[in-house]
């Protein structure tokens, strides 16, 4: 195995030299919310009183399990924190492996640089070597982070450490399962979007099964992460399932390099036609056949969240009977109630995740540029105008369509688990009103792109502060300022608000204020 | 786009191809183009010569209107690069010297797409460019080689019924054989009628192609002219064995940089006078000789000393057309 190696230490010292600053951005990014909501928490429940009462409140939510996963030790400081901060820690941990991987592995391959390092005296196994060592301890640092975090905030030392352990441990998996990914898919897009796949695909069945308190939760890498029950009855023992299949993983990953060719994967590539659709024409068909597969996986996962949510529906109504708490705390009409507050929340969260959909569209061109295939598409004839009149238009409708998915998701299960379809055109039209909201992260996406194009992180950084914003927003008192900024705050709640037309006209108009500057700058400066 | 009105076919014969003057571009503190001129006439096929990272590309990237200049004009086909880009770009076609193509389409998808932004797809010419290239259209481009990747760029500018040709180093990834077929391509293209620019880094190809050629350094013509013109500031390697010694050669007026290693001799001759050389040579009994062009490296450092500066005057007195 050592032939296969040889020369794993340089590549290490390139893939932390080419990442220097990417990694620590992400450590950076993640602890700060860690720390940050541990302060802020640790202020706002300080007596074991208020605890109490968030933990007979959020703690019986099933919106929030659903995101944040069971809930563990909330008569604590240590459990609230990591009920608060579980989503942020696992999906950020999981999503820095898998793009940290791609990026060194597959990427890296379809850009023909790994050949050139091939060349040279570096075994088969180096550079998938690099990447996971580089990975791993990426994802270690930032539990060590995690932990520190916790623990400064006043949470006990143990459950940091456990939580720490139980990031870093997920981190391994993401790693491993998107190697065999980078194995096996023909190219970097399709492993990161597989390796995304299997990540979705896994916080659904732990969110089903916290919510039902089945054993599902343990179908799921989240789910051991979750199970280590930081801050209550502590175990280390499922760490242990999380180890071994990172191991088992990353030796498949090996054993499986080994058996396809560098820049191919051993899913091969099927032929293309030799002529081109008659819709693929101009500016706007290049636009659509470029998005339209990722539009398809945006709708089925943002769906899915909707279909996830929308089964949990009698699981809610159960709850809310069971629990008097509810009653004391809302009102009267509590069960009504919180059911739409739920479904509100469901819908809030899809929206947030469009976001993210809103600025990878509206930045594609970005990538079009730096590539110069958009210096081919316009020095063919296409004029500026109407790659962005193109781009804009995907993006925007693009984004109705993905947050639609997650109104028809939510009230397509929710009828099948109630047996209740009358409010599926309602939860429709409820998503509907969440996408001014996204189109205003567009804009910000076509702003950057226009007017600041190397600054792309900018528009991400918008995304992930309103992400921030919208889930810890109940639990931490956010500067009046921050709150106010993220469109999200301003949109009407709906189904559990009624409809106001005056926020949703001017968030269209923010939107419709940031894409016309965009476009009016990438009329103007240089391409590429 | 607010372009004005597309530059009229009247004036088509009488615009020159392509005219820039002074032009220049900074990206930060790198001074891409300073100061360049550059004309093409109708007609004609030129070649855009530099070393790498002279600016030949980001020249090209002006003319189609991707870059603004910081200063300085240029016209093309009688049009504004910039303002008037969509029109222009109908009447031209380009080959990227860096050709990225979409990795989930197929090259013949790419080639149609090519053709229909500009007007539509020349179904014979299409097929028959396809075969003489050798090229599979079915293939998805993330399956090509740099080459073919190159040929199906190549495949899209030359399908198309179009005025001008804006090439970059367009056979930089071609084996012999395509290169050959390229010039041939090149050649019918000009018999056609249409313009050429050729953006290379190899004399030897722009010597086969081209009428006009105009030698850019550090974004700065140093050296412009036709062929016949620039074969007199050109110099010969020639490298002989010869059976008697060849002492004469360090005194004849045209003969430089004299070497001798063993019974070979090596020295640079003005190509004008090479058949004197040759004839004296021939007298002393020839047991082997290679000669090779200068290498556009060599012209710059051999002719004209390091300085872009001094070979720009000297350029000046040259090159006149
Ligand atoms: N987008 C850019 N940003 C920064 N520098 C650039 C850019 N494009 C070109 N340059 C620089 O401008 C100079 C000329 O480059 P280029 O026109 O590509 O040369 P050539 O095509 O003759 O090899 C080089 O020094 C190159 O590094
Ligand atoms: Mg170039």
């Amino acid at each position: 195995m050592t032939g296969t190696l040889v020369g794993t230490g340089s590549l290490l010292r390139l893939v932390l030299r080419r990442d220097r600053v990417r990694l620590p951005v992400w450590m950076a990014a993640i602890s700060a919310v860690v720390a940050g909501s541990g302060v802020a928490v640790a202020q706002a429940y300080p007596t074991a009183a208020e605890r109490a009462g968030y933990a007979a409140t959020m703690g019986e939510s099933p919106a929030t399990i659903a995101l944040a996963g069971p809930p563990y030790g909330l008569d604590t400081l240590g459990g609230i924190l990591v009920y608060e901060t579980a989503l942020t820690a696992f999906l950020g941990v999981a999503l820095m492996a898998l793009f940290a991987v791609v990026r060194h592995t597959r990427a890296e391959e379809d850009d023909g640089r790994t050949e050139l390092l091939r060349s040279t005296v570096v075994g088969v196994h180096a550079h998938l070597a690099a990447a996971l060592v580089v990975t791993v301890a990426a994802s270690l640092l930032l539990g060590v982070l995690v932990a520190g975090g916790l623990i400064v905030a006043g949470a006990a030392v143990g459950g940091s450490a456990l939580f720490g352990a139980a990031t870093a441990a997920l981190g391994a998996v993401m790693a491993g399962v998107t190697a065999v990914c980078a194995q096996v898919m023909p190219g970097a897009r399709a492993a990161a979007g597989t390796a995304g796949a299997i990540l979705a695909v896994a916080f659904v069945l732990r969110a089903i099964g916290d919510v039902q308190e089945s054993a599902l939760s343990w179908a799921s890498p989240i789910g051991w992460s979750q199970q280590v029950r930081a801050f209550d009855d502590e175990r280390w023992w499922p760490l242990a399932i999380s180890l071994v299949v990172a191991v088992v993983a990353t030796v498949v990953a090996a054993a499986l390099a080994v058996r396809r060719d560098v820049g191919a994967g051993l899913v091969a590539p099927r032929p293309g036609p030799a002529r081109a659709p008659r819709g693929l024409r101009s500016a706007w068909g290049v636009q659509w056949r470029l998005q339209r597969a990722t539009i398809g996986w945006w709708v089925f996962g943002v769906g899915l969240v909707g279909v996830t949510f929308g089964s949990l529906s009698r699981e809610v109504a159960e709850m809310v009977e069971q629990n008097p708490t509810f009653a004391e705390y809302f009102g009267a009409d509590a069960a009504i109630g919180l059911q739409e507050a739920f479904l509100a929340s469901a819908l809030s969260i899809s929206a947030l995740i469009a976001a993210a959909f809103a600025v990878s569209s509206g930045l594609r061109t970005r990538s079009e540029e730096t590539s110069g295939r958009l210096e081919m598409v316009l020095a063919a004839g296409a004029t500026r105008r109407t790659w962005a009149a193109a781009s804009v238009v995907v993006t925007a409708l693009g984004s109705v369509v993905v947050v639609l998915a997650a109104g028809l998701g939510l009230g397509v299960a929710y009828g099948a688990v109630t047996g209740d379809y009358g409010v599926v055109l309602e939860l429709a039209a409820s998503a509907l009103v969440q996408v001014p909201a996204v189109w205003v992260l567009a804009g910000v996406a076509f702003a950057v792109l226009g007017l600041a194009p190397r600054a792309g992180a900018l528009a991400w950084a918008a995304a992930a502060g309103c992400l921030v914003v919208g889930w810890l927003g109940a639990a931490i008192a956010f500067p009046r300022v921050v709150v106010e900024l993220s469109p999200f705050t301003h949109v009407p709640a709906m189904p559990a608000e009624s409809f106001s037309a005056t926020p949703v006209v001017l968030l269209v108009l923010v939107a419709a204020a940031l894409t016309a500057a965009g476009v009016a700058g990438f009329t103007r400066r240089d391409v590429g | 786009m607010p372009h004005t009105t597309a530059p009229s076919s009247s004036s088509a014969s009488t615009d020159p191809a392509i005219e820039v003057a002074g032009l220049v571009k900074t990206f930060g503190r790198t001074r891409a183009l300073d100061g360049l001129d550059l004309q093409v006439a109708r007609g004609e096929v030129h070649g855009f010569l530099g070393p790498n990272g002279s600016g030949k590309s980001t020249a090209i990237r002006v003319l189609l209107g991707m870059l603004r200049a910081d200063a300085g004009s240029a016209r093309l086909l009688g049009g504004d690069p910039f303002t008037d880009a969509a029109a222009l770009h109908r009447r031209l076609a380009y080959v990227p010297g860096e050709v990225s193509l979409w990795p989930n389409l197929s090259g013949g998808e790419v080639i149609d797409l090519m053709a229909r932004l500009r007007g539509g797809v020349d179904e014979r010419r299409r097929a028959e460019l396809l075969d003489r290239f050798d090229l599979d259209p079915t293939k998805r481009a993330r399956g090509y080689s740099k080459g073919n990747r190159q040929k199906v760029a190549l495949v899209a500018a030359l399908a198309s019924d179009v005025e001008l040709l804006l090439l970059d180093e367009p056979t930089s990834g071609l084996d012999p054989l395509m290169e050959a077929e390229f010039q041939e391509c090149v050649h019918e293209a000009r018999a056609e009628g249409r313009t050429i620019l050729l953006s290379s880094h190899i004399l030897a190809e722009v010597e086969a192609l081209c009428d006009g050629v105009t030698i850019i350094r550090a974004g700065r013509r140093v050296l412009h002219g036709t062929l016949e013109e620039l074969r007199h500031v050109t110099r010969t390697t020639i490298e002989v064995a010869t059976a008697r010694a060849p002492d004469q050669l360090a005194s004849m007026p045209t003969v430089a940089g004299v070497e001798q290693t063993g019974d070979r001799v090596r020295f640079d001759v003005d190509t004008d006078h090479l058949d004197s050389v040759v004839r004296y040579l021939a007298g002393l009994g020839v047991q082997s000789l290679t000669s090779h062009p200068p290498t556009l490296e060599e012209l710059f450092l051999r002719q004209y000393g390091d300085a872009p500066d001094q070979a720009d005057e000297l350029a000046a007195g040259q090159g006149q057309r």
